[in-house]
């Protein structure tokens, strides 16, 4: 299927967020490709705060069924989260379960004034009452196939579609 | 013969010994251990993984380092921890240690970390529980205390980022060691090419060559270029007979001093599992110097306790 330029939608989305952000806003991004997402965002968007990023994988409501994550990254929130503004980046928005992780470890941090959702793809099929106040396009993703966002070493974001 | 830690799919399931295990599960372990250091520098010092768990703290011989760190570990993964005193449990109006350990699985015990003076008490609690409980080994008799083993890992990875190049010497009683097998075994799994062992024959095992390590009964020739020196506790209460002159005795040939470190590579660290005693097997100005890192040995040892119970947790 013909997958949209993430590159396209990620200007998109810097166009959208410009009238927003102001210099106390945060951004956090989710491991792995929520957080090159936010890394070209927050560059692009000279944003001060430092950029924040979450390994969600102590917070995943499957560790019961599928155990510990392998590769487990060290969560950085290098700001004060209590009072502040944050936009939370993805890049894909499927079942709502990653988001709800990410927003109840954030919560750990501190009590944020707000936290808005910002994602490149959205491809429906929620699960939690969850949606993206930011998204870049919605997409409609056979079931069981893998969208995800890939990095190349020039830093050029695309989308693959893994079955 | 299946390693009794591994389940079918190799994942680790107790933590007994760190004998025999893959590289690969200590690395992951140590690897999650990083991961849970910052969580206890935020505004809520606890993940939610073993929510709705329960954690038994079995210690069937004294110890307050371990078992608070054990107990501090589980709490910030959330789970309810129990301890158990055993001076004034069942065990003394007779129940066997299995009859023990079944009345607590009735009571939904998730987890169990053992302390035994008996070496292989908690391979055998591993042995007799269902295949949902989980079994740590916090220390049995001189057989293995693999726990610390991983701090101590973990904290010479910290300083040293690899092992590939260390000399790492091991001072002090090693013949009642548990803490001394436990880190032998570990540092040749991630492939130390020089563990060396100082101390007086009586402290030694025999035929602890076959370990692995370099012997040394002079701690000056021991300690040349040394990267790490991991000073031993003189384990007085476990010796029978005069194995040793007299502590002063000992702290003149084997104590960790200013001048003895001075051997030591210039930035060579110092480590001691606790509690120390000062004055016999290190002098305060080396324990409360600069090449000390005594105090992180503690911080490390709650996030590797942390990893290792929520690597056998998800299991």
């Amino acid at each position: 299927m013909q997958l949209p330029d993430a590159e396209a939608l990620c200007a998109e989305l810097i166009k959208r967020l410009r009238p927003v952000v102001t210099r106390e806003t945060a951004m956090v991004g989710i491991h792995t490709g929520g957080a090159w997402l936010a890394e070209r965002l927050h560059r692009e968007l000279g944003l001060t705060v430092p950029l924040g990023r979450l390994d969600i994988s102590f917070y995943r409501d499957d560790y019961h069924k599928s155990g510990l994550h392998k590769s487990v990254k060290a969560s950085q929130i290098g700001f004060d989260v209590a009072g502040r503004h944050i936009l939370l980046v993805d890049d894909v928005l499927y079942t709502g379960r990653t988001v709800r992780a990410a927003m109840n470890e954030l919560i750990d941090y501190g009590r944020p004034e707000a936290i808005d959702l910002v994602v490149l793809v959205d491809r429906g099929e929620r699960q939690l009452p969850i949606c993206a106040q930011y998204s870049g396009a919605t997409l409609a993703v056979p079931k069981g196939a893998m969208l995800r966002l890939a990095r190349d070493e020039t830093g050029t974001l695309t989308l693959r579609l893994d079955a | 013969m299946p390693n009794p830690q591994l389940n079918a799919a190799g994942e680790l399931t107790h933590l007994l010994t760190l004998e025999g295990l893959p590289r690969e599960v200590i690395v992951h372990i140590l690897d999650t251990a990083g991961s849970f250091l910052g969580v206890t520098e935020r505004e809520v010092k606890k993940v939610p993984l073993l929510r709705g768990k329960s954690v038994f703290n079995l210690f069937f011989e004294s110890s307050t380092r371990t078992r608070t760190t054990f107990e501090i570990a589980a709490k910030r993964l959330s789970a309810d921890v129990i301890n158990l005193n055993i001076d004034t449990s069942s065990t003394k109006k007779g129940e066997t240690l299995l009859d023990t350990v079944d009345n607590l699985s009735a009571m939904h015990a998730d987890m169990f970390v053992v302390r035994h003076a008996q070496s292989g008490a908690a391979h055998m609690i591993a042995r007799h529980v269902g295949p949902d409980r989980h079994v740590i080994n916090a220390g049995d008799g001189r057989h293995a205390h693999p726990t610390q083993g991983l701090l101590d890992a973990y904290t010479i990875r910290h300083y040293k980022k690899e092992f590939s190049s260390l000399s790492v010497a091991i001072v002090g009683d090693i013949l009642h060691s548990r803490v001394a097998r436990s880190l032998v075994h570990v540092l040749n799994i991630l492939g130390t090419p020089d563990v060396r062992v100082i101390a007086p024959q009586t402290l030694l095992p025999t035929g602890v060559e076959s370990l692995g390590v370099r012997v040394f009964h002079d701690m000056r020739q021991g300690l040349a270029d040394c990267d790490v020196v991991v000073m031993l506790r003189l384990q007085s209460e476990r010796m029978r007979g005069p194995l040793l002159p007299s502590a002063q005795e000992f702290f003149k040939y084997y104590g960790l001093t200013p001048e003895k470190l001075g051997l030591a590579k210039r930035d060579a660290i110092v480590m001691h599992p606790g509690p120390m005693n000062r004055g016999i097997e290190i002098d305060s100005a080396v324990a409360d110097g600069p090449h000390s890192v005594i105090l992180p040995q503690v911080t490390f040892g709650i996030a590797v306790r942390m990893a290792v119970m929520s690597i056998l947790g998800g299991t």
